[in-house]
């Protein structure tokens, strides 16, 4: 074994020791889970550049930091907490709020079918059940996380105002482990906002499960804008039954480091899922995008959209997998990645994946990279609009195709703003 | 019209430019005043797009001698936005699509930056749909095209009569049309005509380049250039463009020669 392997290593256990000090200080009955969730990070390695997964995301600045489990959060803290949240909170529907992994009942509001497992007689079955839980990051989480945001929708129950669950993680040097799961029983329909927010230098390593059942529809947000000088490492781990519909955005702005793995499982024919995302990033920023789209099952739909904005000397990651296996006829499955680069030092590393074994489908994909067009730039500077203005229009245009479709107003609207006003 | 008394908008002298390092103006001498439309035409190749781009302050051509005086200031001073609010505008030979922005805000942006260039309030989103409506009307466009991205989709008919459109909008001093007609049916060709028409005032003047006499059919130029060589060969009136439809440019570039 080599030496950074080692030295990643012993990292990865003084990563488990606190997250299983975390889970000793919880009340949650999940004894089995956790110790299933502890060996399979014992038998795992900590990601480095030679593993094809992690190419291009070096994670090795985190080794500088022995990042803790943090305390319960303190009034300075929640004070911290209520301010970021003033111009997050949406003012209808249920809000769960988790500070520093930490359920905070008093900014929350619940509705019907919304709770957190700490408050629950009983976990559900379906926890840490979605495939992709033996991957090293989400087994850490289950291994740790201290409580755990449970969105529960009722056979055939139509939630009509979205679900908005909130992540701060607030502190230096703090491991941060959001949990969520989300179950959307048969016939039912939700929709549910994640929001990712901080201040500090911390780690936040989150897991959202998500089961969709038959002929249930949910329309998943995911807002990442974790302060930048995070380590935030996220996992959306989706099973989608016959006849339903999952359809995401997410939206990746903040943290120094982040991987974002999307990964959804086909459990049954029929199903359609449209995946959208957007990054813009800038500074030494690197985001990546990590998505699987496994089929299994005949007649499927998959839509993938990813749009990334990469400024100054930031890093975009785009890796898309979609498996279309001999089972799944009759899919039709169409991925696209473009990439804006707004700068000479800006990059971006793309690796369209499809894996097509059944031979009645149609499936396209694509990815494609482009600058600021200089006669664009011209023609609308010669209606008199500056340059700067200029830029800003054609920057939004990229990112409205992604932005336009948001269902929840508040958050289009913010998104709208934040890419007006970037500056280049 | 020509008024010996108007006063001057746009004077030229000497000028020369280059692309990539390929000189394409050649000392290009040009005056045009208040009120007059002139037309310049040339066959491919005689510099008439690159003085237009020139004009506009395309980045990608250099200034390398001479001077271009609009309304008395110096030209090349300006930014590109700078001479579009300063009543420059070029209707493009091909105008450019540009996805996501939608035309209708993309005409709000540019009608607010010249309100702002001359210290006016910007309008609000409402007032302008009212506007713009209204200036859609010239140039007999369906206002369905406003909430379209810019050019996106558009025929080459359509394309050209949005140009016209953001020419009502910005009500310039100097507009250029750079080949309009090129590609135009006769309907739209009209209507494109007609739109200009009626833009015309005592104290703007049009530069329409072309290619073929039949747009000087609608729009009656006052003069007449023909370009070759990066320069102006000779000034006429109507009739020159007549000619040189029914003669083509041989015998005037004979005659150049012989003069020469």
């Amino acid at each position: 074994m080599s030496t950074v392997a080692a030295v990643g290593d012993r990292y990865l256990e003084s990563l488990l020791a606190q997250a299983a000090s975390a889970a000793q200080n919880s009340s949650l009955a999940l004894d089995d889970l956790r110790a299933a969730a502890r060996a399979l990070v014992q038998e795992r390695a900590f990601p480095s550049n030679r593993d094809e997964d992690w190419r291009f995301t070096d994670l090795s600045s985190m080794l500088a930091t022995a990042f803790q489990v943090p305390a319960a959060p303190a009034d300075t803290v929640l004070e911290q907490a209520k301010t970021l949240l003033t111009d997050v909170s949406l003012t209808d529907g249920s809000q769960v709020v988790f500070v520093n992994g930490t359920f905070v009942e008093s900014l929350s509001n619940l509705g019907d079918g919304i709770s957190v497992l700490s408050q629950l007689a009983a976990i559900p079955d379906c926890l840490a059940q979605v495939q992709g839980n033996n991957e090293v990051f989400t087994a850490l989480n289950t291994a740790g996380f201290a409580d755990a945001a449970l969105i529960h929708i009722a056979k055939n129950t139509v939630a009509e105002q979205p679900v908005q669950i909130i992540y701060l993680t607030i502190g230096d040097g703090l491991l941060v482990q959001p949990r969520c799961l989300v179950i959307a029983e048969t016939g039912s329909a939700v929709t549910i906002m994640e929001e990712f927010h901080g201040t500090g230098s911390s780690f936040t390593n989150s897991v959202t499960e998500v089961w969709v059942h038959d002929n249930a529809e949910v329309t998943h947000l995911r807002l990442q804008q974790d302060s930048a000088e995070t380590v935030h490492i996220g996992k959306t781990a989706v099973s989608q039954a016959r006849d339903s519909r999952y359809r995401t955005t997410a939206i990746n702005l903040g943290a120094s480091v982040s991987r974002h793995n999307l990964e959804v499982y086909q459990t049954g024919p029929q199903t359609e899922t449209t995946l959208n995302g957007l990054t813009a990033i800038r500074d030494k920023q690197l985001a990546d995008t990590h998505s699987l789209i496994a089929l299994s099952h005949p007649y499927g739909t998959a839509d993938q959209l990813q749009k990334n904005i990469m400024d100054e000397r930031a890093h975009g990651v785009f890796n898309g997998k979609v498996y279309v296996p001999q089972k799944a006829q009759l899919t039709n499955a169409s991925q696209l990645n473009r990439n804006l680069l707004l700068s000479a030092k800006s990059r971006v590393d793309t690796k369209p994946e499809l894996d097509i074994v059944a031979d009645d489908v149609k499936c396209a994909h694509g990815a494609t990279i482009s600058q600021l067009a200089p006669d664009e730039l011209f023609y609308l500077q010669s209606r008199g609009i500056d340059r700067d203005q200029a830029q800003r229009l054609l920057i939004y245009a990229f990112a409205m195709e992604i932005i336009e479709p948001i269902p929840v107003a508040p958050l289009r609207e913010r998104m709208t703003q934040y890419i007006q006003q970037w500056t280049v | 019209m020509i008024n010996p008394d108007a006063k001057t908008i746009l004077s030229v002298k000497d000028l020369r430019a280059s692309v990539d390092g390929t000189e394409i103006l050649k000392g290009l001498n040009l005056d045009v005043k208040a009120g007059e439309i002139h037309a310049i035409m040339g066959l491919n190749g005689s510099g008439k797009s690159t003085f237009s781009k020139v004009l506009a302050g395309h980045p990608d051509y250099e200034i390398t001698a001479g001077t271009i005086e609009f309304n008395g200031k110096a030209l090349s001073e300006l930014e590109p936005h700078e001479r579009a609010t300063a009543g420059i505008f070029l209707a493009f030979q091909y105008p450019l699509e540009i996805p996501g922005v939608s035309n209708r805000e993309f005409l709000r942006v540019a009608y607010n930056s010249h309100r702002k260039a001359h210290g006016k309030d910007e309008v609000d989103v409402f007032d302008f749909d009212d506007l713009i409506e209204e200036k859609t009307e010239v140039v007999k466009m369906d206002t369905s095209f406003l909430d379209r991205s810019v050019n996106e989709g558009f025929s080459g008919g359509e394309k050209k009569r949005n140009e016209i459109l953001q020419m009502a909008l910005l009500e310039p001093t100097l507009a250029i049309l750079d080949e309009t007609d090129s590609g135009l049916d006769i309907d739209a060709l009209k209507t494109v005509a007609e739109g200009v028409n009626k833009l015309a005032t005592p104290d703007s003047a049009n530069l329409v380049i072309t290619h073929y006499q039949r747009l000087l059919n609608y729009i009656v130029p006052d003069y007449v250039h023909v370009m070759c060589g990066g320069q102006i060969i000779k000034t006429g009136t109507r009739e020159l463009a007549l000619a040189l439809e029914a003669k083509g440019y041989e015998w005037l570039l004979e005659e150049q020669a012989v003069a020469s």
